[in-house]
């Protein structure tokens, strides 16, 4: 049986929630002092997911890099995998806000998008 | 050269941005916002990070994002903006003297003047850190700018003193960029920083957080070598015994915000001691008529969204200074003063005029973490409101709204307490 | 036997190597000195306590007395000449008893009776009116009108500059390891960058002038003594008025606090002797040690005004003599070396005379050297440097530096907003052959780095501007040379593992 203790980050409160599973057969949840808290450590437990954001090499640009993110979560495993990737690109100025810089990163069915427009070097 | 100006905003952070915006829709039409740096946004520029914008925007941002918000919308509006440029003097007069590569030197006659040029980083120095004085010691904002702007890994082997929000951020900010980050210390016996960005900076790549911990030496000749670390009891004193060396290539220090006031005090603007920042009124007004005053200039704040909140205010004051021809005689003055249990409060002060909002909001920080406490208006004589909170902690700010009419006209001075569980 | 033959090799790149080595320059002489550092002034010439002493307190049978009396009228056209900052403040020995008045007094007559120095005691009413806040109990204190503070790194950059400029070759991060010696004649020297031939050798090489002195058959030691300081923003500069001296001590002249010429206060320093030539390190107990002693003459020290914290190391000879005076002289075996060793406190006050001796010193023995040699003056000598321009000094008269800016847009670009130094006064002191690229060179010459914020903020852009004229990559920048790089990768170069986020629980299972 595995015990782990995830913090709800639903509220500032941020109660520690006991999650009791055999694998991924949660059988208990405590420590909540909201129903959010059983929703968000469920989900936490079993699929945990984060927003990426980073930089990316730009080419040309006023400045060297364009912070980028994943438009939505993505698996929290792939996180290593997807830094990797992303540091073996450059993109070409000009890049503009919300541009797709790398279409469904690991096939995680997401976008790295940019999050800010980068000119060209003049 | 010289010129006349309505308005001139003095950074073009968030602060400046929304400030200009707001003295804009408010109806100045001659507004110059100046800024130092080759492009607007300030520090959000280099906060790649998540977590901007959930109350401005009800949406989650990352700081760029955030700020192209504002900056977009300032594109098409009759805002003048100077970048590259710096503000080097500044008198009580409103008379700034400002230079740059473009233009050389300039003199600017303002009417009115928002100050909103942020904050600097407490350094190594400041903290008195024994040891030796190598390459490898650097705030956590500056090994951001390095790492987000620049290009640049500052190390390899990083410990980090201080868990505040800009350290936790930049403990995940390295290892995602593969340096090996050994730990993040803490000297108090818990982290000013969100609980969120503990569990996703921290817990998620295995990366310790010690708490009443500190560094007491810094090793290395050339270079830093290692630190060494001790705890701490409660009363900040180090414990000798637990003594422990850590080898490491950088020192990062996330160990408090100055706000950045040479200017205010070229000015001979009256400063808060603890906020570091302008004593203001509730129209973010400082000593000076027609001198303004938001963002981390005039205290440190957690969240930007407060900080585009707070610009707004100036910047409808600064709109209202400019454009009423006959100013509201003042009715009442009161002080706002901390009392038990809080540091600080905004406004220092609290001008009452024929036009005042009938609700005023408070800004301020309690000394400690507190939970299921109350926090109470009072004067002299008895409590105006009361306020609950299920939890309050040192590391956010609180707000609260006290309706003007609660406010006896006899009083010159009103508290804001924090009243814990047991009292 | 070597590449470069010169006639006079001076060893030691500190304040009196350099002004050794300018003062020779006059003269039709070919001259090397040679510095292990990256950088000159990177001994205990960039950390002391910057004070030109007025002279009374060493005796005129000592060349420490001598030698600073005669020095000290000497600077006011030294710092013109170098367009270094110099202030004659004047310093105040403050007592706070009737016993330590006499002892004042004492002291007065002691040094009247050897020279003429301007010594005054004053009372409490005037002391209050030099230094209103002092402590209460500072009731009277001699008074030296002719003290004064320098910068004493920008001092020792100006004449390594102004020695270049009349011919000196300087050598950075060369390390002289020995002296070489035929049948009693020095011959030359052997570094790290080869080999050098020479007829005299001027032993200034500062904590390691024992190392080069035992090269040549010389017995003393370097025992380093530390003193540790603090610095305090400009806005605490004008808290004093004078250099403040506590009573003196059997063997210092005790912590003090004085404004720096850069309108800083600075506190300290401490004296205990360390086991290591290399040990610079700030401790805690000398910075509670320096507060403790400012708190005795200035009970309101601002604590949280400091800005930065730092140590220097006194090169000190226990061996008599040495122990009380300078050991300046040249040896009869081998002829040709002179030591120029224990310049502890007044060595930057006595630095000029220091010079003059040297020169007359190498005259007495030109002629015995293997190789005899002339001092001719030398007619193209300038002792001057140009000034640049300076954003900094234009304080009151902002609109002057609109002309500057018009020759060079650089001047308008401000890189360190703390000390406001722009981009063109970075670049036209890296632009001289002598300046390292390196973040502490640039702090010296032009303070950018050395304000409130310690770098924090113009850091990255100096690191900028330094790999763009200079067509380096940033992580070429250096704090104080190789081994201090700043930073370490571009990112992207290395890369976090796959399992970063997933292998503590990895270790869970």
């Amino acid at each position: 049986m595995n015990e782990r203790t995830i913090i709800c980050l639903s509220c500032p409160k941020g109660c520690r929630v006991k999650v009791k599973a055999n694998g991924d057969d949660i059988k208990d949840i405590s420590g909540h002092e909201c129903p959010q808290g059983i929703e968000y450590a469920k989900n936490e437990y079993l699929n945990p997911t984060r927003i990426l954001p980073t930089t990316v090499r730009v080419k040309n640009g006023q400045i060297a890099l364009v912070p980028v993110k994943t438009a939505s979560p993505i698996p929290k495993e792939k996180i290593g995998e997807a830094m990797q990737k992303l540091s073996e690109i450059e993109v070409e100025a000009p890049v503009e806000l919300g541009q797709v810089i790398v279409n469904n990163i690991l096939d995680t069915g997401v976008d790295v998008v940019a999050t800010r427009s980068i000119k060209e070097k003049n | 050269m010289k010129t006349k100006r309505e308005l001139v905003i003095v950074g073009g952070g968030p602060a400046g941005l929304a400030a200009a915006l707001e003295a804009h829709k408010n109806g100045v039409e001659d507004i110059l916002l100046i800024e130092r740096d080759e492009y607007l946004g300030g520090i959000l520029q280099q906060c790649i990070h998540n977590g901007f914008g959930l109350d401005y925007f009800n949406e989650e941002l990352t700081g760029p994002e955030y700020a192209e918000r504002f900056i977009d919308e300032l594109s098409d509006k009759k805002i003048d903006v100077q970048l590259k440029t710096m503000v080097i003097d500044i008198n009580d007069q409103k008379m700034l003297t400002v230079l740059s590569s473009k233009k050389g030197i300039e003199f600017i006659e303002a009417k009115s003047v928002i100050l909103a040029m942020g904050c600097r980083e407490r350094t190594r120095e400041a903290i008195r850190i024994p040891g030796t004085r190598p390459a490898g010691v650097m705030t956590a904002g500056a090994a951001q700018r390095y790492i987000n702007i620049e290009g640049y890994l500052p190390g390899r082997e990083i410990v980090i003193l201080g868990s505040g929000d800009i350290g936790l951020i930049m403990a995940r900010r390295l290892a995602l960029e593969g340096a090996d980050v050994k730990g993040v210390f803490e000297i108090m016996s818990y982290s000013s920083g969100l609980v969120r960005n503990k569990v996703q900076c921290l817990d998620d790549f295995g990366i310790p957080l010690y708490l009443q911990q500190t560094v007491t030496k810094i090793h290395g000749q050339k270079r830093v070598e290692a630190v060494d670390i001790a705890e701490v009891d409660d009363n900040f004193n180090q414990i000798p015994e637990t003594k422990k060396t850590i080898e490491c290539d950088t020192l990062l220090l996330s160990v408090g915000l100055i706000p950045e006031n040479e200017l205010s005090q070229q000015a001979n603007i009256s400063l808060d001691d603890i906020t570091g920042g302008p004593i203001v009124d509730q129209s973010r007004e400082t000593d000076i008529p027609g001198v303004f005053a938001c963002g981390n200039v005039l205290q440190v704040h957690d969240l930007v969204d407060n900080v585009s909140e707070e610009a707004e205010i100036a910047g409808k004051a600064a709109a209202e200074f400019l454009l009423n021809e006959t100013k509201d005689e003042i009715k009442q003055s009161l002080e706002i003063a901390p009392g038990k249990n809080i540091t600080y409060v905004v406004p220092h002060t609290l001008n009452i005029n024929a036009n005042t909002s009938p609700l005023i909001e408070l800004f301020f920080r309690v000394k400690d973490p507190a939970e299921d406490c109350k926090i109470s208006i009072k004067d002299n004589q008895e409590e105006l409101a009361s306020y609950t909170r299920p939890i309050v902690e040192p590391g956010e700010i609180e707000s609260v709204k006290l309706p003007i009419k609660l406010i006896n006209k006899s009083s010159d001075e009103i508290i804001v307490e924090l009243i814990t569980g047991g009292e | 036997m070597s590449d470069k033959i010169y006639d006079i090799l001076i060893v030691g790149g500190g304040v009196v190597g350099t002004a050794i080595a300018r003062e020779l320059s006059k003269y039709n002489l070919s001259i090397a000195l040679f510095e292990k550092e990256t950088d000159v002034a990177s001994g205990t010439s960039k950390a002391n306590s910057g004070i030109i002493h007025a002279g009374y307190n060493a005796s005129k049978n000592t060349l420490k007395g001598r030698l600073n009396i005669k020095s000290n009228p000497m600077f006011d056209q030294i710092a013109d000449d170098l367009k270094v900052p110099f202030n004659r403040i004047g310093s105040l020995v403050v007592g706070h008893s009737q016993e330590d008045k006499e002892k004042l007094i004492l002291e007065k007559e002691r040094s009247l009776a050897q020279a003429d120095i301007d010594l005054r005691i004053i009372e409490k009413k005037e002391l209050r009116e030099k230094e209103p806040d002092l402590a209460e109990d500072a009731i009277v204190a001699l008074y030296a009108p002719n003290a004064g503070i320098i910068s004493p790194y920008k001092l020792t950059i100006a004449q390594a500059e102004n020695a270049a400029n009349n011919g000196v070759d300087i050598y950075l991060e060369t390390e002289v390891k020995k002296v070489f010696h035929e049948n009693n004649y020095i011959t030359g020297i052997k570094t790290n960058k080869g080999k050098f031939s020479g007829s005299i050798v001027i032993n200034a090489a500062g904590l390691y002038a024992d190392k080069i002195a035992a090269t040549v058959g010389e017995n003393y030691e370097i025992v380093p003594r530390k003193g540790e300081y603090n610095l305090f923003d400009k806005k605490y500069g004008s808290l004093v008025n004078h250099v403040i001296f506590p009573m003196p001590s059997e063997k210092s002249k005790g912590i003090l606090i004085t404004p720096t010429v850069d309108g800083n206060l600075l506190l300290g320093p401490n004296s205990y002797v360390v086991e290591n030539k290399d040990d610079l390190e700030v401790t805690e107990q000398g910075l509670n040690e320096i507060w403790d002693g400012g708190k005795k003459l200035y009970p309101s020290l601002p604590g949280n005004g400091i800005i930065s914290s730092f140590a220097g190391l006194r090169a000190t000879i226990p061996a008599e003599p040495y122990n009380d005076d300078f050991k300046i002289e040249a040896l009869d075996n081998p002829v040709g070396f002179i030591d120029v060793a224990g310049i502890q406190s007044p060595g930057l006050s006595s630095a000029p005379g220091i010079a003059e001796l040297i020169t007359k010193i190498v005259d007495d023995i030109s002629k015995d050297l293997k190789v005899p040699i002339k001092l001719q003056e030398k007619s193209s000598y300038n002792p001057e440097l140009d000034k640049l321009p300076r954003l900094d000094d234009y304080k009151d008269h902002r609109e002057d530096w609109h002309q500057v800016y018009q020759e060079d847009n650089d001047y308008g670009e401000i890189v360190c907003r703390c000390e406001h130094v722009t981009k063109g006064e970075l670049i036209a002191e890296l632009k001289k052959s002598l300046a390292p690229l390196t973040l502490d060179a640039i702090k010296r010459r032009t303070r950018a780095g050395g304000g409130r914020c310690q770098g924090g903020f113009c850091g990255p852009r100096i690191a900028e501007i330094i790999a763009e004229e200079f067509e380096i990559s940033p992580l070429e920048v250096t704090k104080n040379g190789p081994g201090s790089e700043i930073l370490m990768e571009r990112v992207k170069d290395i890369k976090a593992d796959r399992d970063i986020t997933y292998r503590r629980q990895k270790d869970e299972n």
